[in-house]
């Protein structure tokens, strides 16, 4: 057996293919994919194109708030090669994005490219296709808009004020969010102690390495085309009402994507794209500059997110009261749905029997911030472990016993009144995480100091339940008894589409090597919905298992009939159908199947568990389920220069069933890796809405040496509600990195920063502040 | 702006062209030389992801002038192995999942083994100081050391045979 790819030029077989145990449970197998990637060959979005295509530039606002008084395009027509110069006026219906929170929030729309005002830095204004790149970027340059400033704002909490200028014709509060069980204001009277503090998160670039890119033609039947990096492919329809044309004429098409972590969830460049091919009637290609990207791509929500907390003297939680401010930037997207997610998690793997959380959303004059892993279940984990270790700290305990105090179990209700309904894992992960960072290190320097950290998380997976989810696969046998799989599920590198073979190959007997999986193709694979939220291997998981299962039990009477037994008796595996000693080869079996008229394929529908949720009383039901988990680190700080080096790293989460235990592993290391970013050193700093720097060397991803080792454990401890019990791990391994860290640095300097990130300047800061307040003199 | 006539070998094969003085390598290999195995992450030298070797030595693509590389030889990731074979560090990252989306490990490869082919015995600290100028997003990088790492001994075992 090999696994043979298609190459321009070449065909690579893939080395661990050939074993015939290699498809077995836990022995490696590499979906082609991976063998792509490693080959160098896999045609990325950038990596498409057709003889005579267009470039296609977006022109962006160069300031935070205005008023567009006219749009000159002569100039930047004039210039040669150029086909198309497009601005508000020739967007047949100019406005992006319906409803997003399923409950009922008010719509506002986003123009695809501004038409009387410009609302953030960087915003599109205009588009434009040319026979070359340096065409089209020079017709860029000559495109003349003229302003008149407007005030902006740019803080959230001054853009609560009712004398801030409005973004919008609704005022700045685009929505509030509370959810509450009992009556926590009696509750907090009736505490020991009540613990009041603020902790403030900042705006992140996803920072994947491939930029957003894309090309865009009309097929041969008339089909506007788009072959794009994009996590949701259903953007197909919204480009469709864009353009005013049938659903049907739209398809999107997404190529594998090199990294996607959200940022490619709303649309990037299609609906620009899409507008070039529609209006040349030539392909088109458009690829975004990382500095284009960093300016004006969506962010993550920075949140002030205050907590007051009243315990018992043992560390018991009585009350919890949270309140949550996320900065939107200038438009919806996704923003109600990212508050809506901090509010129902903001109370962590507690128990909570009285408590109150409100979350608001504000407009600002701020590059706008949507969907990021993590999704505002991430944000909060920063606020409820940093409280957990303030409790401990000031009613002198230990803080894992603080924790174990108050964890959640099997049929606690959650802030929104209703029980969580699977395991609990979060106390086990927390004992194993505390049990492996093994003997301290030691200094490097006089001025180093150690300290260990750790922290607990509990985040959804899974898209919330009022939606309905649903996913569909088609699976089918050729007559060579190879298997092909359709689902509209698009891959940011996760191994989406290695996990789907894997599934059917549990219940079919199927070997990846002979498995081919279609993804991401809205007109050709039934749609999945978008690979977000944590929630592909929960939905197109599911629906490939049950589509699996039922193609099972269309060819086991079949195979039943040939080899004379019962259709129980059989085993699928190893691409046999047999009984005892006696065997048919998968393409025997399809072959008698189609014979009879029995045809070897099926499509189905997974869909989700369902519920209601009450926007007013805040209560129903949220997540279908969650990923709990535990990570500690040590650090060594230098007191000489802020610098905080991560020495040691273990994260540990229960995946209820691990699909593929390496691709476990990779998912969690690749969240602490950016959970670390996030906690240290990443930050879009804007001055007044205008990014100080739009440069990627100016904003700091980890490199290699800002890393140690990341020892990654999946524990299969309690079953989810994934295929075969398994849990979402795309997300959740991202919270609990930086109260880790901050706990970490307490312990070695003394000092707590509860704002993000946890820069060398702001640790400088603390620490003098702290001298300063103790009376002491620095050495 | 006056065009250069430059003539280079790209994996071995020549390859030559006509190009403006402000071309960039990257995009002479991707767009006259086939070279799409090349990518492009940031265009600033940071990111390390447009990463060739030019006569045996790492450069970032992205910032090396074609007009530079007239007569001399690039090595793309698709040059590590013969055509239809896979390199053993290449096989490595696939077993030991140093792969994620990808978009890094063509870079990735081509650094991890010009340093092993210099440093044969370089320890796991020193293999993640030489990888500081290739950013991954995905994994972490640890598994990216594995990789590397499994692929170090294996080629010591086979040396100590020899
Ligand atoms: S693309 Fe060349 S270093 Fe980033
Ligand atoms: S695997 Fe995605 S950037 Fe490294």
């Amino acid at each position: 057996m090999s696994t043979e790819i298609a190459d321009r030029d070449a065909t690579i077989v893939a080395p661990e293919q050939a074993s015939p145990d290699a498809s077995r449970r836990g022995a490696p197998v590499h979906h082609r994919d991976f063998v792509e990637k490693v080959a160098g060959t896999l045609p990325y979005a950038d990596d498409w194109g057709f003889p005579g295509m267009l470039h296609g530039v977006v022109v962006r606002a160069q300031l935070p708030s205005a008023r567009i008084v006219a749009i000159d395009t002569s100039a930047a027509r004039a210039v040669p090669g150029v086909r198309a110069v497009l601005t508000a006026a020739d967007v047949p219906h100019n406005g992006i994005h319906d409803e997003a929170s399923g409950l009922g929030v008010d719509a506002i729309q986003q123009p695809v490219l501004a038409a009387d005002r410009v609302r953030y830095d960087g915003e599109p204004v205009a588009v434009i296709a040319a026979e070359t790149p340096g065409a089209a970027l020079e017709a860029a340059g000559l495109v003349d808009v003229e302003y008149e400033e407007l005030p902006g704002v740019f803080d959230p909490e001054e853009a609560l004020r009712d004398d801030a200028p409005a973004i919008h014709a609704g005022g700045n509060r685009y929505v509030d969010w509370r959810s509450s069980i009992g009556d926590v204001d009696a509750a907090m009277r009736s505490a020991d102690l009540v613990v009041e503090e603020t902790y403030r998160s900042q705006r992140v670039d996803h920072a994947y390495l491939e930029p957003e890119a894309g090309i865009g033609w009309i097929d041969s039947d008339g089909v506007l085309t788009l072959r794009v990096s994009t996590q949701v492919i259903e953007h197909a329809r919204e480009i469709a009402e864009i353009l005013k044309l049938p659903h049907s004429r739209v398809r999107v098409i997404a190529s594998y994507m090199g990294g996607g972590f959200g940022g490619k969830e709303d649309m990037t460049i299609e609906p620009f794209l899409a507008l070039l091919v529609w209006r040349t009637r030539r392909p088109v290609r458009m690829v975004w500059t990382r500095q284009e990207s960093l300016l004006a791509r969506y962010k993550r929500h920075p949140f002030t997110m205050r907590y007051r907390t009243g315990v018992r003297r043992d560390g018991t939680i009585v009350a919890q009261d949270v309140r949550i401010v996320g900065d939107a930037g200038a438009y919806p997207l996704l923003s109600s749905r990212v508050l809506f997610a901090a509010t129902v998690n903001a109370t962590g793997p507690y128990r909570v029997q009285d408590a109150r959380v409100e979350s608001t959303a504000v407009f600002t004059n701020n590059v706008p911030t949507s969907a990021f892993r993590g999704f505002g279940a991430m944000q909060v984990v920063f606020g409820y472990e940093s409280q957990m270790d303030r409790i401990a700290e000031l009613l002198g305990l230990d803080p894992a016993e603080v924790r174990r105090r108050n964890f959640v179990q099997r049929g606690d209700l959650r802030v929104t009144g209703e029980p969580i309904d699977t395991g609990v894992g979060v106390g086990e992960c927390m004992e194993r995480v505390l049990a492996e960072l093994g003997p301290p290190s030691r200094p490097s320097g006089p001025h180093s100091r150690i300290g260990r950290g750790f922290a607990c998380s509990m985040q959804p997976y899974g898209r919330s339940v009022f939606f309905a989810d649903r996913a569909s696969a088609w699976i089918g046998l050729e007559q060579d008894g190879t298997m092909v799989i359709r689902a509209g599920v698009t891959d940011l590198g996760a191994g989406q589409a290695a996990s789907l073979a894997n599934i059917a190959g549990e219940i079919l007997g199927v070997t990846v090597d002979r498995t081919s999986v279609h993804i991401g193709d809205s007109a050709l694979t039934p749609l999945t919905g978008g690979t977000f939220a944590t929630r592909q291997l929960y939905m197109s998981g599911n629906a490939v298992l049950k589509v699996a299962r039922s193609l099972r039990s269309k060819l086991e009477p079949v195979a039943a009939a040939l080899l004379e037994c019962e259709p129980a008796q059989l085993s699928f595996e190893d691409n046999r159908v047999s009984v005892g000693d006696r065997s048919l080869t998968m393409a025997e079996v399809a072959q008698a199947a189609e014979h009879q008229g029995v045809m070897p394929y099926v499509h189905e529908t997974f869909e989700a568990e369902t519920g209601e949720f009450d926007r007013e009383t805040g209560r129903g039901r949220s997540f279908p389920d969650y990923t709990h988990g535990a990570h500690a680190a040590e650090v060594e700080v230098d007191e000489s220069t802020g610098q905080v080096r991560v020495l040691k790293y273990v994260a540990c989460h229960d995946v209820g069933r691990a699909i593929s235990m390496q691709r476990v592993e990779g998912q969690i290391q690749g969240a602490v890796a950016q959970g670390v970013g996030y906690a240290l050193s990443e930050d879009v700093e804007l001055v007044d809405g205008v990014p100080s720097s739009t440069l990627f060397a100016e904003y700091l991803i980890p490199s290699s040496v800002d890393l140690p080792d990341i020892r990654a454990i999946g524990l299969e401890l309690h079953p989810g509600k994934g295929p075969l019990g398994a849990r979402g791990i795309g997300e959740p391994p991202i919270g609990p990195s930086a109260p880790a860290l901050a706990s970490a640095i307490q312990d070695a300097v003394g000092v707590r920063l509860q704002r993000l990130p946890m820069t060398p300047e702001r640790l400088l800061d603390a620490l003098q502040a702290a001298r300063g307040a103790s009376g002491s003199v620095a050495s | 702006m006056s065009k250069h006539e430059i003539a280079l070998e790209v994996n071995g094969r020549p390859v030559s062209a006509t190009v403006d003085p402000n071309m960039s390598l990257l995009e002479l290999l991707r767009t006259e030389a086939g070279g799409l195995e090349v990518k492009l992450g940031c265009g600033e030298g940071v990111c390390g992801t447009c990463t060739v070797l030019l006569d045996g030595e790492p450069v970032n693509s992205c910032l090396t002038f074609a007009v530079q590389v007239d007569g001399r030889a690039v090595t793309t990731v698709r040059g590590l192995a013969a055509e239809g074979e896979l390199h053993p560090l290449q096989e490595a990252f696939l077993t030991h999942a140093g792969s994620q989306c990808g978009f890094c490990t063509p870079g990735m490869l081509l650094t991890a083994k010009w340093y092993l082919d210099r440093h044969p015995r370089a320890d796991r600290e020193e293999l993640r100081s030489a990888l500081s100028g290739n950013f991954c997003r995905c994994t972490g990088y640890t598994k990216i050391l594995d990789a590397i790492e499994a692929y170090r001994d294996a080629r010591q075992e086979v040396s100590v045979v020899d």
